[in-house]
């Protein structure tokens, strides 16, 4: 558990990474007593990491890395290790379905429950019509499910009020790259690692949200010709101490300041010529007018507003722009923040600024926080529609009319479908009566908790959750269904490298637990969908024909899984889209060829003002004919919405731990992981804890406008005026308990383009309540460390990992593999 | 020169549209992409007064002139209050966007005298503030196409 991320393997620069197998089984289990190994890829954070479920007695037991995975070369970081299957046999799963009766949950049959459920909704459409349903679903269904879920809602129902917690924690990603690119999908490849000279992180722990992928760039950091690392980050994480250590840099700006340190590394790339401007010309379109936004942002003036030295600016400005390729990746610090969009987009400016784009070394990755965001996206059970296609593109919708056989009209295409943060505020105000939530924990993942638990609890909105267990949010339902999860079920998932993973079921979901894809059928059979000719409007029933029909859905489009099966999943690794006649084994990376899904008829939008969130409309974009272009787009910085106050004077910012995943639904359910973090804590720099007189592990109350949570003090890394929490903590909800989640400060208030709220810049005051007598329970293996090493007992424990180097496979689409043929 | 008159109605609608956007945002600030964008906007409105200032002043800026004798008549008048729920959120943003239109027009009108006149300046101040003033209706037209349905058909 301390070893986060395993023995270094350190390789050359444009060698392939090695493969090492790392595999865990649950105690008492010997490799030999396992009946069977069952091909997956683990669902605990977006990197995807292909593996094999280890089954003993149809029990889930373990878990191993496949070393021929793309992904992962055989990896596997803690969570995956040892939260993957722990949460499966819990005693509190859901067994039953639940419905709500004199105010109280009760166990019932699926009949009842889904009677329930279809009455009041077959009533709402018939009183109030479809804009009175709304889906919020999750980050970490299967493509199937969302796809279906998309069907059933946008041409069933046909409600646009549709959207997943992808919104909280990764739309940004999704808006950048349409924004610059035209349609969503990471240009680049986790493969760049092994090929650049230079790594950008952006508001990115990587350290800890994604452990293997920094395991890999770890082995070349380690090796003799490292790349230079440059870290955006408030807080002094592992990724800021190894920036430091290869001769990178760490920009620790004010919370919510990215977009000034971004115009200001703009200006710098112009006013040194670190610009490629034949590239430019040829293949962007923008660049005077970013030219002119960027202009102000001189060093100094840039240092000042950010709390930055003008010089490290500068030096890392210069890594920028004299590193012959550079990989950047963006997360939370910049998609959680004040101009979101905006400052994501000024990456991708950076890149095509230099032309640094479209080949090995030179990738772009807007990550996601959350394994199967990418599929929510992609199949439109979110705010998009099916196939990256344009809500706005009449063309687009026939397209879906076409493949569904509906009339465009039922498909809700008016405005852009409706964000997470509007369906709660509709399902506030009762104009949304009937709210799905499948998969995910609003009452302990959304700004404003206290606000959510009141929508939720409320009589004006009926709420239908489906989840593993009874969670904060399934315990305010008027209906609980009880789900199957991974690996008992079958489906696939799309990591944010764009590589397609099949997951098989190894075992039976426990008691009447059925499978997200059978929960959605049998909703859709019982309201009776129809299409234009009478026949039922979804044909499938099993989770192959659903990937089937979606198949049809992609072809021509920049996603396109046409190419794929699940027999070709079944081969030795994930495959990365697009897939088709001209890529049968996938495609590494996109827009090598410099041409972008930029035309009007392509695009998956028009654009926005990044400032405003205005749209563009089609005539103005035809006009600027991009016609494969890319865009370069700029927006001046604005100071962020809550600035410390007399009152409230201190940043409050919140982020991940690397033992914990989500609202902890599985990953309190190992021991391992809940031992190596058992529970809330806050964190204060050493400055402003001895100001206040707050000692380590004091306990201490922690307070915004909007509410409170109390929990222990770490005297630990983050800069001086910051307090940190980590989201992972709900609150069992016992009367009279004093909240403990870091969303009961945070803000209602989200970024004008990706409408994605805002978990990183709110103000707070902090004061201490009592002793705490010991130490807080924040690990001591990453940014949690405290200030005094020694402070805490360091984080330990967890059941023996084995991990063996094996030879190295041969990559499909490995730039590595193509310079030396086999292995190395 | 009517276009003194004109150089008036333009910073008088714009600090008119600045303090209405100011109101509506407030108005709705339960909606807090309305509260902030409004403010934003507001501000943009704010920085074109900024940059009219010193070329009223060289022009001297006139409330009456020959044969129009009360430009005020022109004015349109501010959102003083607003309304309230999902029906009254898309009245205001109407009405904003009419006051919106009113200051489009007349930068149109002033930068065609601009033209005339070869003042540079002027000219320069127009393009910015018409380029501007689109992203504000931009934005309005936005947020209206999406409030709409439901406001007039399920709102309560
Ligand atoms: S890095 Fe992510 S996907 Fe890989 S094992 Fe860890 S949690 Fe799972």
């Amino acid at each position: 558990m301390a070893d986060i991320w395993g023995a270094g393997m350190p390789h050359a620069r444009g060698t392939v990474w090695p493969a090492r197998v790392d595999q865990h089984l649950a105690d008492g289990v010997t490799e030999d007593q396992v009946d069977r190994w069952v091909g997956s890829a683990c669902l605990l954070c977006s990197n995807g990491c292909g593996c094999d479920i280890a089954v003993k007695d149809g029990r889930m037991v373990g878990i191993r890395g496949r070393a021929t995975d793309v992904v992962n070369h055989g990896r596997l970081g803690p969570k995956g290790l040892y939260g993957s299957t722990a949460w499966a046999h819990a005693p509190d799963r859901l067994t039953r379905p639940m419905i709500r009766d004199g105010g109280l949950l009760v166990d019932c049959d699926w009949e009842t429950a889904m009677g329930r459920v279809v009455e009041v909704s077959k009533r709402l459409l018939r009183e109030q019509g479809p804009l009175s349903h709304g889906f919020y679903t999750s980050g970490q269904l299967f493509l199937e499910e969302y796809y279906t879920l998309a069907v059933l809602g946008k041409a069933g129902v046909g409600t646009p009020h549709m959207d997943g917690n992808t919104r909280l924690c990764t739309a940004t990603a999704a808006a950048a790259l349409k924004e610059s690119f035209g349609a969503d999908g990471q240009p680049g490849s986790y493969t760049d690692i092994e090929h650049c000279d230079a790594i950008f992180l952006y508001g990115h722990n990587m350290a800890e949200t994604q452990t293997v992928l920094w395991a890999r760039i770890l082995d070349r950091t380690r090796a003799a010709d490292p790349p230079r690392l440059v870290c955006v980050d408030p807080r002094r994480t592992k990724v800021a101490e190894e920036a430091e250590r290869t001769g990178g840099v760490h920009l620790a700006p004010r919370v919510g300041t990215n977009l000034a340190l971004l115009n200001g590394l703009t200006r710098e790339l112009f006013e040194h010529g670190w610009v490629d401007h034949d590239w430019v010309r040829e293949h962007t379109l923008g660049a005077d007018d970013l030219r002119d936004i960027v202009e102000a942002y001189t060093p100094e003036r840039t240092a000042e507003i950010c709390g930055v030295a003008p010089d490290d600016l500068r030096r890392a400005a210069r890594i920028f722009g004299e590193s012959g390729n550079v990989l950047s990746t963006v997360l939370q610090g910049f998609y959680q923040s004040h101009q979101a969009t905006a400052s994501a987009v000024a990456v991708n400016n950076l890149h095509l600024l230099r032309g640094l784009i479209g080949r090995p070394g030179s990738g772009i990755l807007q990550m996601n926080g959350q394994p199967t965001a990418q599929n929510n996206r992609e199949c439109g059970a979110d705010g998009d529609l099916p196939g990256f296609r344009n809500w706005d593109n009449e063309q687009h919708i026939e397209q879906l009319a076409k493949l569904w056989n509906v009339d465009p009209l039922v498909i809700p295409h008016w405005a852009p479908p409706t964000h997470a943060m509007q369906i709660f505020s509709y399902a506030e105000e009762g104009s949304i009566g009937f709210l799905w939530i499948s998969a995910t924990n609003p009452a302990v993942s959304m700004p404003e908790s206290a606000r959510i638990r009141r929508i939720l609890d409320g009589d004006q909105c009926f709420v239908v959750v489906q989840d593993l267990f009874l969670t904060e949010t399934a315990r305010l339902a008027d209906v609980v269904l009880p789900a199957a999860g991974w690996g008992e079920k079958t489906g696939t998932f799309t990591n944010v490298n764009r590589t397609v993973h099949l997951s098989d079921q190894a075992v039976e979901p426990p008691g009447e637990a059925r499978s997200d894809l059978d929960i959605f059928l049998a909703y859709a059979e019982a309201m009776d969908f129809r299409d234009r000719d009478g026949e039922p409007l979804i044909t499938w029933r099993t989770a192959e024909e659903a990937f089937d029909a979606w198949r049809e859905v992609t072809r021509g489009r920049p996603v396109d899984y046409t190419g794929l099966t699940y027999e070709k999943l079944r081969g030795p690794t994930g495959i990365p889209w697009p897939v088709n006649e001209h890529a049968p084994e996938g495609t590494d990376r996109l827009y090598a060829d410099a041409v972008f899904p930029t035309a009007t008829e392509t695009c998956e939008t028009y654009g926005h003002d990044l400032l405003t969130g205005g749209a563009v409309t089609e005539q103005e974009h035809r006009a600027l004919r991009p016609d494969g272009r890319a865009f370069l787009k700029g927006a001046q910085y604005t100071p962020a919405h809550e600035m410390p106050s007399e009152d409230y004077p201190l940043l409050y910012t919140t982020g991940r731990t690397v033992y914990q995943f989500h609202t902890r639904t599985k990953t309190a359910r190992s021991r391992s992981l809940r031992e190596a973090a058992p529970d809330m804590w806050v964190e204060l720099s050493p400055v402003d804890a001895e100001r206040l007189g707050i000692a380590e592990g004091d306990i201490v109350r922690v307070e915004s406008p909007r509410g409170a949570f109390e929990a222990q003090a770490r005297v630990g890394q983050v800069m001086p005026g910051a307090v940190f929490a980590p989201f992972h903590y709900g609150t069992p909800g016992l009367p009279g308990e004093v909240p403990r989640q870091a969303n009961e400060l945070t803000m209602t208030v989200w970024d004008p383009v990706s409408k994605q709220p805002y978990f990183k810049t709110a103000a707070c005051r902090v004061r201490k309540i009592r002793d705490g007598g010991g130490p807080a329970p924040a690990p001591t293996t990453a940014a949690s460390a405290p200030a005094q090493p020694g402070a805490a007992p360091a984080t330990a424990g967890g059941a023996l990992t084995v991990s063996r180097a094996v030879p190295v496979p041969a990559y499909p689409n490995d730039p590595s593999c193509a310079a030396e043929p086999g292995s190395r | 020169m009517y276009v003194v008159i004109y150089l008036g109605l333009v910073h008088r609608a714009e600090q008119t549209l600045a303090a209405s956007l100011r109101t509506v945002g407030q108005g709705h600030a339960q909606h807090p992409d309305v509260l902030f964008t409004c403010q934003a906007l507001a501000a943009m409105s704010d920085e074109h007064v900024e940059r009219l200032t010193p070329i009223v002043a060289r022009y001297g800026e006139q409330r009456r002139g020959a044969g129009v004798d009360e430009p005020e008549r022109l004015h349109a008048a501010g959102l003083a209050e607003v309304r309230s729920g999902p029906v009254g959120l898309l009245r205001d943003l109407q009405d904003l966007h009419v006051l919106g239109t009113l200051v489009q027009t007349t930068w149109t009108v002033v930068r065609q005298a601009a033209q005339g006149l070869r003042d540079h300046d002027l000219i320069e101040v127009c393009e910015f503030a018409s380029a501007q003033n689109s992203r504000q209706l931009s934005w309005l037209n936005t947020r209206m196409k999406a409030a709409a349905p439901q406001a007039l058909i399920v709102s309560r």
